[in-house]
């Protein structure tokens, strides 16, 4: 088969799109591709650029690696600008000489920021918003100044003013129209964000147009406004929005648009039939999409036409919502209201900050626009009915006014069509949640992991409830959240019951609340929220019978019916002498001795009945109990920090065994592990952990909900740069609302994934404390940390727990079914056929 | 411990009421033979008395499991590969072939009595 030849112009976050989505067809085999890119590195994600100042690292924002490409057969040819297009040859030259002829020609060139010729607009600080290398010398700029400032009071405006704040400047925002985000916002909502935006200490300047910038004494930048006013500055960043990048097209004579942008049809085909533009260097409808939701769609709209399949490109709706400096704002579709015969629904409140408008027909039945700024918890409401023409309820306004029992009236996942986008980030429609539902998927995780929607922004993660569980309830697969058949309510609501009621034991649980006798799935959850709350030992008369056998015997059982036992090293600290005490106590018990992957070592094949006599011994040694066995915290794993490595910027050591210390014994719906990191190469891999520390010059950058094993999940930044004591309050609240509301034997992954709301829920709730409830947390947890035992050193010093440890109660004998046998010069459970070769000697 | 062998129908006293633990099981060695013994002072019968042995396992374990009730019948859940095997006679749950040898077993005063018929 004769390959045919794709070259794609540009790897920004659109090219890379269309290269992924490629890459995951069969029709991938028929093209041989070659990529050109400008910049250094393959493509990340622009759209969090400011992240970069608050902890994230080119690596976390890269969204094409070059393995993966490399991966893809992919020809990247990073730093290699394609610097003309010989369209009778059908080839493109770069930068480097390079020559590569094609049969279908790809421009994903993007755009460029727009700098108004202002006279000094090209002195060395003044600056654009645009590449990671704009930002490092956006940074180095700041690094001994006090003030920068913003010219454009757009969107990306906004957020480089947020970024400049981040960076330690006073910042303003310089806008030349009337009011900010005047794009998107109309005056009232307009208005509010200024307001709001002024409070959190950005300075903003409207209808100000700079005519001058001059460098003054001491190297500092004054801008001249017009009329008197004048501004004293360190750096100007211009953000005076985006023009297409078309140069490439335009010598190659390809027809653009009056004020650029390469034109083309809905196909994406400019006027030469072999090129193709998508993202924002296309002109469509004589209009630009700038955001990266439309180039999405455009480059999936070439995939298709590419692998023979009919597919269009009609536009795009530019709603947006978004949080821009912590201030929430939403808009959708007309929301200047400048259609005729339209009417408006406002809802204003000063009190708490909240401006929402509709814009409808003159008859109240459909919505073409809104404006949402301070509460955009309707957006998604509001969006479906914008975008799938729906008809508006009776009293319309009742979309966007306060309910007043407590409960916005949502819209029903029954009246939206199938053809409706619930996720307009991976472009999943009604319909494929109701297919992935018919498919066998029953919970919101398996939805998410199978259609992979809300996994981006996570917006629509409270409509994809709905939609799952209307669908659900339709297929008459009423989701049974029962904990089991003994207790008809959920871990969340007996642990409330607990709480509220002060329940101590499981006889009266089971007594108040539940039916029959119990089973070995409500016991230990029973055993496990008691710990949580009360922190009674697990021994304790009432408890012992609810114990899982690792739980009961305060070690691991193993396939043979002997045990592992693992004794804290907190942080992977050790001294030599407590060592040389493990290997001791291994050698005099012939212990199988292994490093675990937390830091710390396993003893294997210890009898039931040698288990005291073990932690005699080590608990004399001044070792504590690890918990290997409980549904608690396990290991908190560190590099050795700035103590002793050159790069290290912390203590992680130091910070490890505070947060080891504080947490152990913690009774937990699931294990917990947790890591901290020195410095940014991330020695300790607290990234795949469920609570990660990695340390910044200025503090600590908390990541939260990672996972290794089985089922890998990268760990979320929730917070950056924070002090010691402001980082374990974060920790406490998290981890007491995940044991709080977590759902029996739920780690904390899959906890985040079902948590409505997602990530930005669980930061309201630590950092904002919108429901009020941290304090208590707070006072939960003290009250753990504060009843902390080693239950094992309380274990062998009570007679009556260590009855339990005999093998037979009638009798000394060992058990002579376990049998070892030697390998690598240590001991190890015997094989069936082994053992029956020792009793049956050939 | 001399090892006897057990060949008539015979009561045997096996150990005190105070080794056994409430809600949980303990085990006990008769000949070759390791006998789980469960106490459940609240149901009736309060005890139980079910073979160690855990044949899915291969492993004497059972008298380490927890005590679950499942639709309406009281079970051990082994501790390493969870199956449930019913108090009252042996048979696992999972598995229709696998069933456990029990035993009659009962207080005499603080004494526990068994009886081993074969």
């Amino acid at each position: 088969m004769v390959k045919q030849k794709i070259v794609v112009i540009g790897n920004g976050m659109v090219g890379h799109h269309f290269l992924e989505q490629l890459a995951n067809r069969p029709e991938r085999e028929m093209f041989d591709i070659v990529v050109f890119c400008a910049e250094p590195r393959p493509a990340y994600d622009r759209v969090h650029l400011s992240e970069y100042f608050s902890g994230r690292t080119a690596d976390d924002l890269a969204m094409g690696k070059i393995a993966q490409y490399r991966e893809w057969g992919y020809d990247l040819r990073l730093n290699d600008a394609a610097i003309n297009i010989d369209r009778a040859a059908k080839s493109v030259t770069a930068a480097s000489g390079a020559n590569e002829t094609y049969d279908h020609l790809i421009l994903a060139t993007g755009s460029y920021p727009f700098v108004p010729p202002i006279p000094g607009h090209e002195h060395e600080k003044c600056f654009v918003y645009r590449t990671l290398e704009d930002l490092d010398k956006i940074q180095a700029a700041a690094k001994n100044g006090q003030v920068g400032v913003v010219v454009g009071g757009g969107l990306l405006g906004l957020e480089a003013a947020n970024a400049l704040k981040k960076l330690g400047l006073e910042a303003h925002v310089v806008e030349f129209a009337p009011g900010l985000m005047s794009v998107q916002l109309d005056e009232g909502g307009s208005k509010l964000l200024r307001e709001k935006i002024e409070e959190l200490g950005v300075t903003v300047h409207t209808s100000t147009a700079t005519e001058l910038i001059e460098e003054v004494a001491g190297g500092r930048l004054r801008m001249q406004f017009k009329g008197e006013a004048e501004l004293a500055t360190d750096l100007i960043v211009f953000s005076a929005g985006i023009r297409p990048e078309d140069s490439l097209a335009k010598s190659a004579g390809i027809e653009l648009g009056e004020r650029g942008g390469i034109v083309v049809d809905n196909h994406c085909r400019t006027s030469d039939p072999n090129i193709f533009a998508i993202g924002e260097c296309a002109l469509y409808d004589n209009r630009i999409f700038g955001l990266v939701a439309p180039g999405y769609s455009m480059a999936r709209t070439v995939v298709s036409l590419l692998c023979g399949e009919a597919a269009e490109f009609n536009g795009a709706d530019m709603s947006t919502k978004l949080k821009l400096l912590g201030v929430e704002v939403g808009s959708i579709g007309d929301a200047h209201g400048r259609a005729e015969d339209s009417a408006a629904i406002t809802f204003v409140d000063e009190q708490s900050g909240v401006y929402k408008r509709m814009i409808t027909d003159r008859a109240g039945k459909k919505l073409r626009g809104a404006v949402l700024v301070g509460d955009t918890s309707d957006y998604d409401t509001l969006l479906q009915y914008h975008l799938n023409d729906m008809d508006l309820p009776d009293h319309p306004e009742q979309l966007i006014l306060p309910a007043l029992d407590g409960a916005a009236p949502a819209l029903g996942a029954d009246a939206l069509p199938d053809t409706a986008t619930i996720c307009s980030c991976h472009n999943v429609s009604k319909g494929d949640i109701v297919g992935a539902v018919q498919g066998g998927c029953c919970s919101l995780g398996d939805v998410k992991g199978a259609t992979k929607a809300s996994t981006g922004c996570g917006g629509c993660s409270a409509l994809l409830k709905n939609v799952v569980d209307a669908e659900l309830a339709a297929l008459g697969m009423e989701v049974n959240t029962d904990l089991c058949p003994h207790f008809p309510y959920t871990r969340q609501e007996i642990f409330h019951m607990v709480q509220v009621e002060e329940i101590k034991t499981f006889d009266e649980l089971l007594h108040k609340h539940g039916s029959g006798k119990g089973c070995e799935i409500c016991k230990p959850t029973a055993a496990s929220i008691f710990a949580s709350l009360w922190n009674e030992h697990i021994h304790k008369k009432p408890h012992v019978g609810l114990q899982d056998t690792n739980d009961t015997f305060m070690a691991n059982m193993q396939k043979n019916g002997t045990y592992s036992v693992v004794p804290r090293i907190a942080g992977g600290e050790i001294t030599p002498d407590k060592l040389i005490v493990l290997g001791q106590v291994a050698k005099k018990y012939d212990l199988y001795t292994k490093i675990t992957g937390g830091q710390r070592i396993d003893l294997f094949g210890a009898r039931l009945e040698e288990l005291p006599e073990i932690w005699r011994e080590l608990t004399d040694a001044g070792f504590e109990t690890g918990h290997a066995y409980g549904k608690s915290l396990r290991t908190v794993k560190s590099c050795v920090g700035s103590t002793w490595c050159r790069f290290g910027v912390q203590d992680s050591v130091g910070m490890a065994l505070a947060v080891e210390n504080r947490y152990k014994g913690l009774r937990s719906p699931h294990k917990i592990k947790m890591a901290v990191s020195g410095c940014t190469r991330e020695c300790a891999e607290a990234q795949s952990k469920d609570i990660g520390v990695i340390a910044t010059e200025n503090g600590w950058n908390l990541y939260v909900c990672g996972n290794g094993g089985m089922r890998p999940r990268h760990a979320d930044l929730f917070a950056t740069d924070l002090d010691d004591v402001t980082l374990i309050r974060y920790i406490d609240r998290i981890l007491m609302f995940y044991v709080r509301t977590a759902d029996k034997l739920q780690r904390t992954s899959v906890w985040l994934e079902n948590l409505e709301g997602g990530l930005e829920y669980l930061r309201e709730v630590v950092i904002e404390d919108k429901l009020g409830i941290s304090e208590e947390l707070e006072r939960q947890m003290g009250n753990v940390v504060g009843t902390y035992q080693c239950e094992w050193k309380t274990a062998i010093n009570d007679p009556e727990m260590l009855k339990r440890f005999r093998q037979f109660v009638n009798t000394d004998v060992k058990d002579e079914k376990i049998v070892f046998v030697e390998e690598r010069k240590q001991r190890r459970p015997a094989t069936r056929e082994e053992i029956v070769e020792i009793a049956e000697p050939a | 411990m001399s090892k006897v062998a057990i060949t008539r129908a015979e009561w045997r006293q096996v150990c005190q009421r105070s080794d056994l633990v409430a809600e949980s099981g303990v085990c006990a060695l008769l000949g070759d033979r390791q006998i789980a013994l469960f106490f459940l002072p609240q149901q009736e019968p309060q005890l139980y008395a079910i073979d160690n042995w855990d044949p899915i396992a291969q492993a004497g374990v059972i008298g380490r499991g927890l005590v679950a009730e499942i639709d309406g019948e009281l079970t051990v859940a082994s501790p390493l590969y969870k199956q449930h095997y019913r108090l009252s006679d042996g048979q696992c749950l999972e598995e229709a072939d696998i069933q456990l040898a029990v035993y009659p077993v009962a207080f005499e005063g603080d004494d526990v009595l068994i009886r081993l018929d074969q």
